[in-house]
């Protein structure tokens, strides 16, 4: 069990946003964070990375209490790959790989050899050496989240967090980050949006909904009609993937063409959509 | 200019290394500074200039006419000049990453507005009258670190100091003191009201060697804290968050920066007035030499900064001698239009494509 939480709550102004979840991400697995937008994917990774605080509850590192590491140790540790953001300022590829290295340096630190080899490494397993002589302003979405992945592995850490890293990207951008990160063999916790696609990737996953964890374990225990109908108030179709097995998520009309009433689903069953954040 | 518009037309593979950058700013400064002190009512050759300076440094006596305007007058103006380049490009780069937004400038968070209240109660009600000389300086600094004081403790969140809020109360806040400027303003009478005008507009015109240590000594500490944050000013760079995974404790960074930064703003303002655009323009023209390491933005910036700001004091008293124009004329003059072409050419910095 080498990244978990343990009974974790989260307040965010006054309002709890995650109530006592409990998860662990096993040492070099892929494991799945899923669930509507709001659910809390977001909040409890960002409880992890230092951005909340728990209410309630402690997140560990190989048993021990991440959040009482320094905060340079803990970034060590734990890296992260979020959305990708606008930034104003101008970096070459390599100088944002370099800024992976922030909690290793010094005040006052110039780049040193160790920090040339492990930026070199980085580009070199995140795929991203093509894109070196860029400025990464210029780079498409799927582009700049390889160098992201890249500046998360400069940190030198053996724990990866992914927070919803392929949204806005295409088809086969989202399953070439994924591979990216699937291939790295450090332990991934990763907030998902496309469920089908996680079940790809994801050895073990958790549906949350409401902030709390109301399944988890493999994609296919997880993924299920009943499961997605608590958690979304979506009715859909689950067939297993040709080529893997996995399961894939059909979405089913609200109202079929017919206007025929199906069974199964009516506006009662259907709650109100679930707030976004 | 030139070496920045060669950074445009072809975006650099490799940047320029930093020695260079540095020894060419370096350079560009001694010339400036070597012009601002040779040029002036009396012209003087650099050779001359250097002669007066070399004597005075090594402790020999000269008594000459050259010598006095040159070591008592001119030298003097050109290193405060300098120093107050510096400190306002420095300053303007920090907080353009502070609030992450790139037309921030040191004077957004309420510090120079702050300091015109300070400064014109002096000149018109003649508050501190008691020290003299030094109290516009005192006034204007003490008016600085109050609006310091209540931009802080406004836009203080649970979050800490959050960029937005920091922006919007800076600019309300300075809206604020600059009505209590012209209420007092209005109060005033005419003929002081003239000096308060041209305090406002920024000048070097009464430089003295008693001027330079505070703002020296304040330079080189701030410089000394930034080039220690300077690799973690890069993370901040990426955004809160991304800092925070990155394992900056973003808080009590953007609580130091804050208190950094106005401070120079402000012993700048008191030395100086209100010299517009530099913390502003340099920045950006920093960046595009060096691109946005800040451990090569910040040295570059206190160098290119300093030889701006000596060559915009140099343009202020020549070109309508045998007055002086206000320097905050000269700035806006060149920053202005020097900052057009710069969002125009690099829309993708302002978020406009993507």
């Amino acid at each position: 069990m080498s990244l978990s939480a343990e009974h974790l709550s989260v307040d965010i102004a006054g309002q709890r946003i995650v109530t006592g979840i409990s998860l662990a991400a096993a040492d070099g697995q892929f494991t799945g964070l899923l669930g509507p937008n709001g659910s809390g994917k977001s909040t409890i990774l960002k409880t992890v990375y230092r951005v909340h605080q728990p209410a309630a509850g402690r997140v560990l590192l190989d048993g021990a209490d991440l959040l009482a590491l320094p905060a340079r140790d803990a970034a060590r540790r734990v890296a992260v790959v979020a959305q990708e953001t606008a930034s104003e300022f101008d970096f070459t590829v390599r100088e944002m790989v370099m800024i992976g290295r922030t909690p290793h340096k010094r005040a006052f630190g110039g780049d040193t050899e160790a920090d040339r080899s492990a930026v070199g490494q980085a580009i070199e397993r995140a795929g991203c050496g093509h894109l070196v002589p860029r400025s990464f302003n210029t780079l498409s979405g799927g582009e700049k989240q390889l160098v992201l992945i890249a500046r998360a592995l400069a940190q030198g850490a053996d724990h990866l967090i992914l927070d919803e890293p392929t949204n806005h990207l295409d088809i086969r951008h989202q399953v070439e980050i994924l591979e990216v990160v699937a291939a790295l063999g450090v332990t991934v916790l990763a907030a998902l949006h496309d469920l089908s696609l996680a079940a790809l990737f994801c050895q073990s996953a958790y549906l949350l909904a409401g902030g709390r964890v109301i399944l988890g374990g493999p994609p296919a225990t997880v993924l299920t009609p009943p499961a997605i109908r608590r958690a979304y108030g979506a009715d859909v179709l689950v067939i297993n993937h040709p080529d893997t097995g996995t399961p894939h998520l059909i979405p089913r009309r609200i109202r079929p063409g017919d206007d025929s009433p199906r069974p199964g689903i009516s506006d009662a069953s259907i709650p109100a959509s679930p707030k976004e954040t | 200019m030139q070496l920045a518009r060669a950074g445009l037309r072809s975006r650099p593979r490799e940047r320029v290394p930093l020695a260079l950058v540095l020894s060419a700013c370096a350079v560009l400064l001694v010339v400036t500074m070597t012009l601002g002190i040779g040029i002036g009512s009396v012209p003087l050759s650099p050779a001359e200039v250097w002669h007066v300076i070399v004597s005075q440094v090594t402790g020999r006596r000269d008594d000459t006419v050259t010598a006095t305007i040159v070591w008592q007058i001119r030298v003097p103006r050109v290193l405060l000049a300098a120093l107050v380049g510096a400190a306002l490009a420095t300053a303007g780069s920090v907080v353009q990453v502070l609030v992450r937004n790139a037309l921030a400038d040191p004077f957004l968070l309420g510090v120079s507005s702050g300091a015109s209240v300070g400064a014109t109660a002096v000149l018109l009600l003649g508050a501190f009258a008691s020290l003299g000389v030094w109290a516009i300086s005192a006034g204007s600094i003490l008016g600085a670190l109050a609006a310091m004081a209540a931009v802080f403790a406004v836009s203080r969140s649970g979050h800490g100091l959050a960029p937005t809020q920091l922006i919007l109360c800076g600019v309300v806040l300075s809206a604020l003191f600059e009505s209590v400027t012209s209420f007092l303003i209005f109060r005033g009478n005419p003929q002081a009201t003239q000096s308060v005008l041209f305090w406002l507009l920024g000048s070097f015109g009464l430089a003295s060697w008693d001027q330079l240590p505070i703002p020296a000594l304040a330079l080189a500490a701030a410089m000394i804290y930034l080039l220690a944050q300077a690799g973690t000013l890069n993370a901040l760079a990426m955004g809160a968050e991304p800092a925070t995974a990155l394992g900056v404790d973003v808080r009590r960074l953007r609580r130091n920066l804050f208190l950094v930064t106005s401070l120079m703003a402000g012993i700048a303002v008191a030395v100086s007035g209100i010299i517009g655009f530099v913390g502003l323009v340099v920045p950006h023209i920093v960046r595009l030499m060096v691109g946005s390491d800040h451990r090569r933005v910040l040295p570059a910036g206190v160098l290119f900064g300093a030889s701006f700001m000596v060559l915009g004091d140099l343009l202020a008293r020549t070109i309508v001698a045998p007055q002086e124009m206000p320097i905050g004329v000269i700035t806006a003059f060149i920053g202005a239009p020097t900052l057009i072409v710069l969002i125009r050419r690099r829309p993708y910095l302002y978020g406009a494509t993507q």
